[in-house]
């Protein structure tokens, strides 16, 4: 008796030291169902499977490699999808990857859910070692609204419906905003052919050729809006076309092609020659670059609903980008706009440098190359 | 969601994103990989051909999965779950343990032994007053019952209710021993505001009757005697006890935190470091490797920041607030929001009474300019007739600056 007395008074205060075993389940809205990715720590799945084969309690690749079927098998069993009366049998889909977690390694299962019917409403049960440890929790997120928080699930709250009516136009509409911006400050190719037409803007062309600094802000401002604007409005109208498979181009051709549009306007800046507007050629380049936004789109998976909220909410999120991009650029290029060093440096060398990078994309794209670092 | 940065993007968008002021999307603090080789070792795990214990555990999990009603094998089982639970400070353990007794779990009237691993498993969780009703229904089955007995002291302690804590250590005399007894006191009163009567009588008491029986309990006694000193101000002997302790049981994580919290308050951080150091799986002893490294400025500081404070958020996620105390000091010491460190110790201050629990709710309102915040705390200390000086000095502090 007395040897396990100190045993149990000291437990209370470290057993708060360290995190329960959680799992994170995301699902997302496929067209004929849900595609997930479910991270589960290997310390739970070595304690259900025993995948320490060698026992010497280094869990090494090799060891879960070559469980990989059991892995997959036994965590896909432990959870049910489905819709209101039907099943979506899932299906695991390409290899078991790693990712490393705050408290962890933990092993990556993607997946598929397969619905023989659109869903409207989506039905959990989540069983996933209840069994062997009744204080795990599957932290679960179903994507597709931003609105929609996360469901945490416990072994005597295990099953939960959750309404995908809920996913409101509005929250939906707000998600591929916030895509639509995600993607335009990611997208580098976009944002420097959108600097390359906008490091001009607080100039204007002297009668010798060259560059002079314009003399007040509002034309400035209203040059760039065109330009910008021109841009949305023909990528939006080339997105529309692809997203509705109206028109369909290979990737890669368009992928040159952005980078040649990036060559293009950069070297206009630095030999200037296209005279006149240069919203008109935000315009035309835009249609080439609204077929590029297609891919990302497609990438996030179209719901076969509200196409049209989708492609307006990532429109209106491409706009809000740039512009955010504009309310920096533009205060300070147009302070800068009568040193030397904006005209030689900024104009001259920063477009020199955009054409550089537009030239290696070219090359990479179109002979299918990787130079830069990536 | 993921595929939509195509890699080309990475490096050069970084650049760019931050020459347009802009930001970038979503974290990948998560993303997935496939290692490069099968060598590359991904995580540590019991080991079931090198450690006897871990053996142990594995083999009496599978008898119990053969005759999961089999009750002997699963107190064996549940016990040594959290032995191996306090050793590692992995909460998995409590949860392996609750798993072996879950036939048992959920019913009204367990079997004795269930019951008073049930109530351990529930303090550990925070659920005071569950783990209270099994210790009382234990003692009402088995008044001998040392262990039940020394429990309950222990969570009534916590709670702030010490005149029942102190009753609670009363039998133990009898049935464990005086000794037991006295350790059982010494907490009580030290928790309670009076450490120096805590020592006093402790450590009267084991030069009297000598040590202990197992290492585990040598480590309790001079952990608890330890924990007296540095309360009470004498943090030299404090260091020293909780040596002794940590080389009696060089796995009591208890100690081992609360020894790096003297070095702290003594401004060493650079040995708190280095004694955490080989202990990061476990929240609370990376809480003080970061409190150390942010002191000294370092460089791994802000790693080991984010790291931490992404376990806090993972947490959070999953409903669990165990950590007020530990996130208060994360808040008040390295992210310096007092605002946010004084809701966070307000919280706690709902659910625990220890001294560190006083302790970080004053230095929070004092922190935030708010000295009134802390008037739960001062009326508290009133009421224990607190003698603790450093508790004294922050409440003296905290009087002063209130208008």
């Amino acid at each position: 008796m007395n040897r396990f007395l100190a045993l149990l008074v000291l437990l209370p205060c470290v057993a708060l030291a360290h995190k329960p075993s959680d799992s994170y389940l995301r699902l997302e809205r496929a067209p004929h169902g849900f595609t997930g990715r479910w991270d589960v720590a290997l310390r739970d799945l070595d304690a259900v499977l025993g995948l320490d084969s060698n026992g010497d309690g280094a869990l090494a690749w090799g060891e879960v490699r070559d469980r990989q079927q059991d892995i997959t098998r036994h965590v896909l069993s432990r959870l049910s999808v489905g819709t209101a009366g039907a099943p979506c049998p899932t299906t695991p889909e390409g290899a078991l990857r790693v990712a490393r977690h705050s408290d962890g390694a933990y092993a990556v299962l993607d997946f598929q859910a397969a619905c023989p019917t659109w869903p409207s409403a989506l039905t959990l049960d989540y069983t996933l070692l209840f069994d062997r440890d009744p204080q795990h929790r599957g932290i679960i997120q179903v994507a597709g609204g931003q609105g929609q928080g996360t469901l945490v699930l416990s072994a005597s709250h295990h099953t939960v419906d959750v309404p995908l009516a809920n996913l409101s136009a509005w929250s939906h509409f707000g998600g591929m905003v916030l895509s639509g911006i995600e993607h335009i400050w990611a997208g580098l190719d976009h944002l420097l052919f959108l600097l390359a037409l906008l490091l001009p803007s607080v100039l204007k062309r002297s009668p010798e050729g060259g560059w002079e600094p314009v003399d007040r802000f509002g034309p400035a401002l209203r040059d760039v809006v065109k330009i910008v604007s021109a841009f949305t409005v023909a990528h939006s109208l080339t997105l529309s076309l692809a997203a509705l498979g109206l028109v369909a181009l290979p990737s890669r051709l368009v992928e040159s092609a952005i980078a040649v549009s990036v060559i293009l306007a950069a070297a206009n800046n630095v030999f200037p020659s296209i005279r006149g507007t240069r919203w008109a050629v935000a315009f035309a380049l835009g249609l080439l670059h609204g077929f590029g936004f297609a891919s990302v789109l497609a990438d996030l998976g179209l719901p076969a609903e509200g196409l049209a909220t989708t492609l307006l909410g990532f429109n209106v999120g491409v706009e809000l980008g740039q512009l955010a991009c504009v309310a920096v650029f533009l205060p300070v290029a147009f302070m800068l706009r009568g040193a030397t060093v904006y005209r030689r440096a900024i104009l001259v060398g920063g477009s020199a440098a955009i054409g550089l990078i537009a030239c290696v994309w070219l090359a990479e794209r179109a002979l299918d190359v990787s130079v830069l670092p990536l | 969601m993921r595929s939509v940065m195509r890699p080309r993007h990475s490096v050069l968008g970084v650049v760019l994103a931050l020459a347009c002021g802009c930001s970038r999307g979503p974290d990948t603090a998560s993303a997935p990989f496939t290692p490069q080789s099968d060598t590359e070792v991904l995580e540590q795990v019991p080991a079931r051909a090198t450690d006897a214990r871990a053996r142990e555990r594995a083999a009496l999990r599978q008898e119990l999965d053969a005759q999961p009603r089999q009750l002997e094998l699963a107190v064996r089982l549940a016990r040594l779950e959290l032995k191996e639970g306090r050793a590692r400070g992995d909460p998995r353990h409590l949860g392996w343990a609750q798993a072996a007794l879950s036939p048992w779990w959920d019913e009204p009237q367990p079997p004795h032994e269930v019951l008073l691993l049930r109530a351990t498993l529930r303090q550990s969780r925070h659920e005071f007053d569950a783990a209270l009703a099994d210790l009382d229904a234990a003692l009402r089955e088995d008044p001998r019952d040392a262990q039940a007995w020394l429990t309950r002291a222990v969570v009534l302690g916590v709670r702030g209710r010490h005149a029942e804590a102190e009753k609670s250590c009363a039998p133990l005399d009898t049935l464990a021993g005086a000794l037991t007894a006295t350790v059982c006191r010494a907490q009580v009163d030290s928790v309670a505001g009076h450490s120096g009567r805590a020592y006093a009588r402790l450590s009267e008491a084991m030069s009297r009757r000598g040590a202990l029986g197992s290492p585990e309990e040598q480590a309790w006694a001079l952990s608890t005697l330890g924990e007296a000193a540095a309360r009470s101000g004498d943090t030299r002997r404090a260091e020293l006890l909780y040596a002794q302790a940590l080389a009696a049981d060089p796995d009591d994580a208890y100690t081992r935190a609360a020894l790096a919290d003297l070095l702290l308050d003594l401004n060493r951080p650079a040995e708190a470091s280095r004694l955490m150091k080989d202990h990061a799986t476990d929240d609370g002893h990376l809480l003080r490797r970061v409190l150390a490294e942010t002191a000294l400025g370092s460089a791994e500081a802000a790693t080991l920041t984010t790291e931490l404070a992404s376990r806090y958020a993972a947490s959070r996620l999953r409903g669990d607030t165990l950590h007020g105390r530990e996130e208060a000091r994360f808040a008040l010491h390295v992210e310096k929001d007092a605002n946010k460190a004084l809701t966070l110790a307000q919280a706690n201050w709902e659910v625990q009474r220890e001294p560190w629990d006083v302790r970080i709710l004053m230095e929070s309102a004092l922190a935030a300019g708010t000295p009134d915040a802390a008037k739960p705390a001062l009326t508290y200390l009133e009421a224990i007739a607190c003698e603790d000086p450093g508790l004294l000095a922050l409440a003296t502090r905290l009087k002063k600056a209130a208008p």
